[in-house]
C-alpha cells in the first residue's frame, strides 16, 4: 500500500477536523480546516483511500511542514 | 403643524424611490449575502439620507452638486441656516480632500504583510501588468465619447480594484463621480470570486492551473521587511511624484508594522482608526447619490466598462505569469498573476481555490499574496500618473 503524506501546506490553527483515523476518504474530500491570513482554507485528500494516522486536533497552532494526516491506498 | 406642513412626500420623485430601492438592496447584499458589508451597509443607508427631500444630512444644489462654503465663516451661517448638512462637510473636508481615502490608506498598509512580495520581487511585474485593464478602459472610456478624459481615468482605475487609490483619484479629478465609481468599485471588489474564474479558466490550460509550487516561501529578513516601504516609497515619489500621497501613507503605515518597535500604533492605524474612517468614508459617497445624480446612462456605462477592467487586469496579470514561464526554470502557476487585481485578498483567494481544484496538492495562497499585494502599490502608482497627466 502507497502512503501519502499530508503536511500543513502554511502556519496557522486547525478549526476543525474532518477526518478520523480509520475513515476512508475520497479524493477531493475536505481532511480538515486550516484558518491562516484571516482566511479558513480546506485541505484536501490529494487521494482517495483510509486514513491512517490523523496527527492534529481543532485550535491546534500549527506550523508549515506538521504532518496533518497519512492516507494509504 | 409639528413640522408636519413642511412633510417631505410631496416633494419625493419615483427617482427617489427607485434609490430607496437600490439602498435596500445594497443593505440586503451586505446583511444577507456578507457582500462588502463594512461598506455597502453605511453606503446604503447614506443614499436613504440624500433621498428625503429636506433631509438635510447632505443637501445638493439645484445644479446638483453638493452644497459648499466658501470659507469658515460662511460654512458655520450656512450650517446654523440649515443649508449645508453634516455628510457636505464631511465631502468636503473628508473626502474632497483626500484626506480620509489617504488614512484609510496608512490603516491599510499598517495591516498588510509584504513578505511574500519581497520574497519574490518578480510579483511587481505581475502588479503591473495587471493594470492592464485600467489603461485600456480608460482609453475605451475616453474614445467613446461618453467621458471627459479626467472620467474616463476615474472610471478605468475601478479596475486596479483598490478602494482608496480609486476615491482619491476620482476626488482629485471628477468628484461628481464620486457616487457611482466608489459604488462600482466596492462592489465589483466584492464579485472578484464571480468576475475572475471564467477569465482565468479561458487564459489557462488545466495542465497550467495544476502546476504545483512548493507552499513555502524563502524566509524573509527583518532588515527587507523593514527597508521595503521606505525604499519603494522613495523610488516610486521620484519616478512618479503625483502617487507619493498615496503611496506615502500606505508605506507609512507599514513601516509602522514593519518596524517591529511600533505595534501599539501599527494596531491602532489597522484598528479603530481604519473602522472609524471607513464607516465616514461609506455614509457620505452613499450620500452622494441622489437620484439626479446617480440615475442615469452613464453610470450604467460606469458599470459595463468596470467589469471589462476586471477581466482585462486579470488577463494582464495571467499574461505576464505565462510569459515569465517561458524564461523561468522553475515554473510558476501563471494563475497567481491574476491576482495583481488586488481587491486584497481576494483575488488572492480565488487563485488558491482554483489551484486547489485543479491539483489538491496546490496551496498557492501564499504565492497569490505577492502579486495581490504588488498590485495595490501598482494601482497608487497608477492613479498618481493619471494625476500627472491631467493635473489634479
Amino acid at each position: 500500500m502507497a502512503q501519502e503524506k499530508i503536511e500543513v501546506p502554511i502556519t496557522g490553527k486547525i478549526i476543525s477536523v474532518n477526518a478520523s483515523q480509520g475513515s476512508t476518504v475520497k479524493e477531493g474530500d475536505v481532511l480538515c480546516i486550516l484558518e491562516s491570513m484571516k482566511m479558513e482554507n480546506p485541505i484536501i485528500a490529494p487521494v482517495g483511500g483510509t486514513v491512517t494516522q490523523v496527527n492534529v486536533s481543532s485550535g491546534q497552532l500549527v506550523q508549515a511542514g506538521d504532518l496533518i494526516a497519512i492516507i494509504e491506498y | 403643524m409639528f413640522g408636519l406642513y413642511e412633510s417631505a412626500f410631496g416633494a419625493l420623485s419615483w427617482g427617489n424611490i427607485l434609490m430607496f430601492i437600490i439602498a435596500g438592496l445594497l443593505i440586503y447584499l451586505g446583511v444577507a449575502k456578507k457582500m462588502e458589508p463594512v461598506l455597502l451597509i453605511p453606503i446604503g443607508l447614506g443614499i436613504f439620507m440624500v433621498n428625503i427631500p429636506f433631509a438635510g444630512l447632505m443637501i445638493y444644489t439645484p445644479d446638483g452638486f453638493p452644497a459648499e462654503a466658501a470659507s469658515l465663516s460662511e460654512l458655520i451661517r450656512a450650517i446654523g441656516e440649515g443649508k449645508i448638512g453634516l455628510l457636505n462637510v464631511l465631502y468636503t473636508y473628508g473626502i474632497k480632500s483626500g484626506v480620509i481615502p489617504l488614512l484609510i490608506f496608512l490603516g491599510v498598509g499598517a495591516m498588510t504583510d509584504f513578505r511574500p512580495t519581497i520574497a519574490r520581487p518578480i510579483s511587481f511585474i505581475f502588479g503591473a501588468a495587471a493594470q492592464m485593464g485600467v489603461f485600456v478602459v480608460f482609453l475605451i472610456a475616453y474614445s467613446s465619447g461618453w467621458f471627459t478624459v479626467n472620467e474616463a481615468a476615474c472610471v478605468g482605475i475601478i479596475g486596479g480594484s483598490d478602494g482608496p487609490p480609486t476615491v482619491y483619484l476620482t476626488a482629485a479629478l471628477a468628484p461628481w463621480l464620486l457616487g457611482p465609481v466608489t459604488l462600482v468599485a466596492y462592489s465589483y471588489m466584492a464579485l472578484v470570486p464571480i468576475i475572475q474564474p471564467p477569465v482565468i479558466k479561458l487564459l489557462t490550460s488545466k495542465k497550467e492551473r495544476a502546476i504545483f509550487m512548493k507552499p513555502q516561501l524563502r524566509e524573509v529578513p527583518n532588515l527587507e521587511v523593514v527597508l521595503f516601504p521606505i525604499i519603494i516609497f522613495v523610488v516610486a515619489a521620484l519616478i512618479v511624484p503625483k502617487s507619493a500621497p498615496l503611496i506615502g501613507m500606505f508605506m507609512f503605515g507599514n513601516l509602522l508594522r514593519a518596524s517591529g518597535v511600533t505595534d501599539r500604533l501599527a494596531q491602532s492605524a489597522g484598528g479603530v482608526f481604519i473602522d472609524v474612517l471607513t464607516f465616514l468614508l461609506g455614509i457620505t459617497v452613499g450620500a452622494l447619490m441622489p437620484a439626479v445624480v446617480f440615475l442615469k446612462l452613464e453610470t450604467l456605462a460606469i458599470i459595463g466598462l468596470a467589469v471589462v477592467a476586471f477581466a482585462l487586469g486579470t488577463a494582464g496579470g495571467v499574461w505576464a505569469a505565462q510569459l515569465a514561464n517561458l524564461f523561468l526554470k522553475e515554473k510558476i502557476n501563471p494563475m497567481i498573476g491574476a491576482a495583481g487585481v488586488s481587491a486584497i485578498p481576494m483575488s488572492a483567494r480565488v487563485v488558491q481555490k482554483l489551484g486547489q481544484q485543479a491539483n489538491p496538492k496546490n496551496f498557492l495562497i501564499m504565492h497569490a499574496m505577492g502579486p495581490n499585494m504588488a498590485g495595490a502599490v501598482a494601482t497608487s502608482v497608477v492613479a498618481g500618473i493619471f494625476l500627472g497627466m491631467l493635473g489634479g
